[in-house]
């Protein structure tokens, strides 16, 4: 545990100092220095980078934070180090976009990754990544308040009074179609 | 809670806690008859229930293995996953989202209303809205159904009054927050909605009706129930005068027993109703059981659905409160001039991030689909639910191969949309659309079928035996004491929510069941 917090913390650092790179388009840096920081079971320095620049593509939110691509590659990291088959893929994929552009996919620009990405996307690997970053990405807790979902609301007795019927940039239905709260 | 001896030939058995065989059950026991209730799934209880998305879904989801085919998109992007109906006591009345509306007249007599439509197997059904009035009187209060018998409606949330203010701009009349199995007040033991908005998640506040924590506990309080959770039915039986006689089941540790029956009603939703009868196919009745007509599995329908999200400008927070809050029905009529026959109704519906990350428009990725889930909080949505054409080749049947965690093939499901469900999808997703754009959408988006919540017409009911598999109580052609008690038995599916119909329908079999048993006819 005290590694991975020495490890978020580094790479939360190194992700600043790239920040500029990342924004201008030119992930490869952004995803090296993440890599080089990071506490992966199985996966390979170059099998972090390559899958982190694969998910930022695939699912691009300016405003989502580093660690939250990188929970990306940590719950492939998990079945890797548990499944040889997908250990294999993941290998075999990283290797495969790697060759499609005859230099390291995560230093190409986003156009080339875009082009890559775009032509395998029944690719095991890809589908992979893809899949995982549907759950590992919106299926995190922590990541709900950026994009206004509140999550659980019982324990806070529901929304009656707090908000359900709030909106006020329209006209409110009468009465008739929608009754007053009890 | 009594525990009736599996040799106890005397007993009812129903198959399936949900809206059906939960209703059915509990009916059954009010009227002093024994009744065993086998159900796949374990019990929960309120306080189990979770507001998350994905860990609910695990929780009540009925994830056993099954295969799709056809060019329905859903075989593409859930291919295991034909449908989404909930394997635990209370079936899928845990996950409903409580929309009760009863069928239109006409939609009991479609194949004259409509004509004769090429590739659909339309038939009327052996009953009308006549019939089944009373019933479904008694199934609105039972359920405490919004803007029937006096309970006044829901407060509408943020996502209606979006859906509202666009419907006014387009002339649309019957816009309002529905009729809804949620209490807008305390009722019959039950509390109040407090707009949790999770209503697919198993209802807090228990302020929608499910058999879970309504039909379940009554019948239990009779005395009469005995309910066996985590007690998946394999096999119905018969004798040698081709009679059914009892029901074939594994218990949770896997172990098989045999529950004799005087009579047994089959309500496991439209996969597992068909696929049971398929499984107990015997040298008398080697196509399966009640099977003379072939059509058994046969005839399966979904509805037509779809759904539109629109983005704003502004925000509407459509995850707070009741996840189906309104509706506009004026599209809910037969109108043949639009390209299609039969209607639709438009739903509001949310889902939260997790969900909409994983049903916006499936397999999608890139700018475009991340800045609408960008757009989140600023979303307003709704579901699209019309009459789907019947068809035969479009069928719940046995898997060649592939087998389940007790020997037995898994159900396949088959699907074609017919192209009448393409126009009239075609027409809400325009429809839809335009109610959004009318207030102001920046965006609109045309989400494609979610896993199936409506599985209907399976074991359909026909007033000829050769058309279908039960007659006008549920009871197949075939056998006289066996019961087709769910969803499986509608003839066509009306562009309605389907619940209120399966009980009102459940109501009235039990009636019928129990009236033959006092006439010593079953």
């Amino acid at each position: 545990m005290k590694q991975s917090d020495v490890a978020r913390r580094r790479f939360l650092q190194g992700s600043a100092a790239v920040a500029a790179g990342a924004s201008l388009g030119v992930l490869g840096p952004w995803a090296d220095a993440l890599a080089a920081a990071a506490n992966m079971k199985i996966l390979s320095r170059d099998e972090v980078a390559t899958i982190l620049v694969v998910a930022r593509r695939t699912y691009p939110h300016d405003r989502l934070a580093d660690k939250f691509y990188m929970g990306v590659v940590s719950a492939l990291d998990e079945k890797a180090a548990t499944d040889g088959e997908t250990a294999k893929m993941l290998s075999h994929g990283v290797a495969r976009i790697n060759r499609a552009l005859g230099k390291p996919f995560k230093d190409a620009t986003a156009e080339q990754q875009l082009a890559v990405l775009k032509g395998m996307t029944k690719d095991s690997f890809f589908q992979a990544v893809r899949g995982t970053s549907v759950t590992a990405l919106y299926n995190n807790k922590e990541l709900w308040p950026l994009f206004g979902y509140e999550g659980s609301s019982y324990e806070f007795g529901g929304y009656l009074h707090r908000g359900f019927n709030d909106l006020s940039w329209l006209p409110d239905p009468p009465e008739s179609a929608s009754p007053k709260p009890e | 809670m009594p525990t009736y001896d599996r040799n106890d030939a005397s007993v009812v058995v129903v198959i399936g806690s949900g809206a059906g065989g939960g209703t059915l059950a509990n009916e059954l026991c009010q009227k002093g008859v024994k009744v065993v209730l086998l159900e796949a799934g374990k019990r929960h209880t309120i306080d189990d229930f979770v507001n998350d998305e994905w860990p609910a879904f695990g929780q009540t989801a009925w994830l056993d293995k099954r295969t799709t085919s056809g060019t329905w998109r859903v075989s593409r992007d859930f291919s295991g996953l034909p449908a989404w109906i909930c394997k635990t006591v209370g079936g899928s009345t845990v996950h409903w989202a409580g929309a009760s509306l009863r069928f239109q007249e006409h939609e009991f007599r479609v194949r004259t209303e409509y004509g004769d439509i090429k590739g659909a197997t339309l038939l009327d059904w052996p009953i009308t809205l006549k019939d089944l009035e009373p019933y479904y009187a008694r199934a609105e209060d039972k359920m405490g159904v919004t803007r029937t018998h006096g309970i006044p409606g829901l407060p509408g949330n943020n996502n209606f009054k979006v859906m509202h203010a666009g419907a006014m701009k387009l002339g649309y009349k019957k816009v309002h927050t529905g009729r809804m199995a949620i209490n807008s007040r305390p009722r019959d033991g039950r509390a109040a909605c407090q707009q949790i908005g999770f209503c697919f998640q198993g209802c807090k506040m228990g302020a929608k009706w499910s058999t879970l924590y309504s039909d379940i506990p009554k019948a239990e309080a009779t005395g009469r129930l005995d309910l066996r959770p985590e007690s998946q039915a394999l096999q119905i039986q018969h004798d040698a005068s081709g009679k059914v006689s009892g029901v074939l089941y594994a218990d949770r540790d896997g172990n098989q027993h045999v529950q004799k029956a005087r009579v047994v009603c089959v309500a496991g939703n439209s996969i597992e109703t068909p696929r049971l009868l398929l499984n107990s196919a015997s040298s008398q009745f080697p196509d399966g059981l009640a099977n003379s007509s072939g059509q058994v599995g046969r005839n399966y329908m979904r509805h037509m659905t779809g759904s539109v999200y629109a983005t704003f400008e502004k925000p509407v927070n459509m995850h707070r409160g009741t996840t189906m809050a309104g509706i506009i029905s004026d599209e809910s009529i037969n109108k043949p001039s639009r390209g299609f026959v039969g209607g639709y109704e438009m739903e509001t519906l949310s889902l939260g991030l997790p969900f909409m990350a994983a049903f916006l428009d499936p397999g999608a990725w890139g700018p475009q689909f991340t800045s609408a889930m960008d757009a989140y909080n600023h979303m307003a949505g709704m579901w699209l639910v019309g009459e789907d054409m019947p068809q035969e080749s479009n069928a719940v049947t046995l898997h060649a191969t592939e087998k389940d965690q007790y020997g037995l093939p898994v159900p396949n499901v088959y699907f074609d949309d017919h192209p009448n469900d393409i126009a009239m999808r075609q027409h809400a997703y325009q429809q839809g659309s335009a109610v959004y754009e009318a207030v102001g959408a920046t965006r609109t988006i045309r989400t494609p079928p979610y896993p199936s919540t409506h599985n209907l017409g399976t074991c359909r009911m026909s007033a000829e035996a050769k058309d279908g598999v039960c007659n006008k109580w549920g009871q197949t052609h075939d056998i006289g004491n066996l019961f087709i008690s769910d969803g499986s038995q509608f003839t066509t599916g009306g562009a309605e929510n389907p619940t209120l119909t399966i009980v009102a329908l459940a109501i009235r079999q039990a009636d019928y069941v129990a009236g033959e048993l006092g006439k010593g006819t079953l």
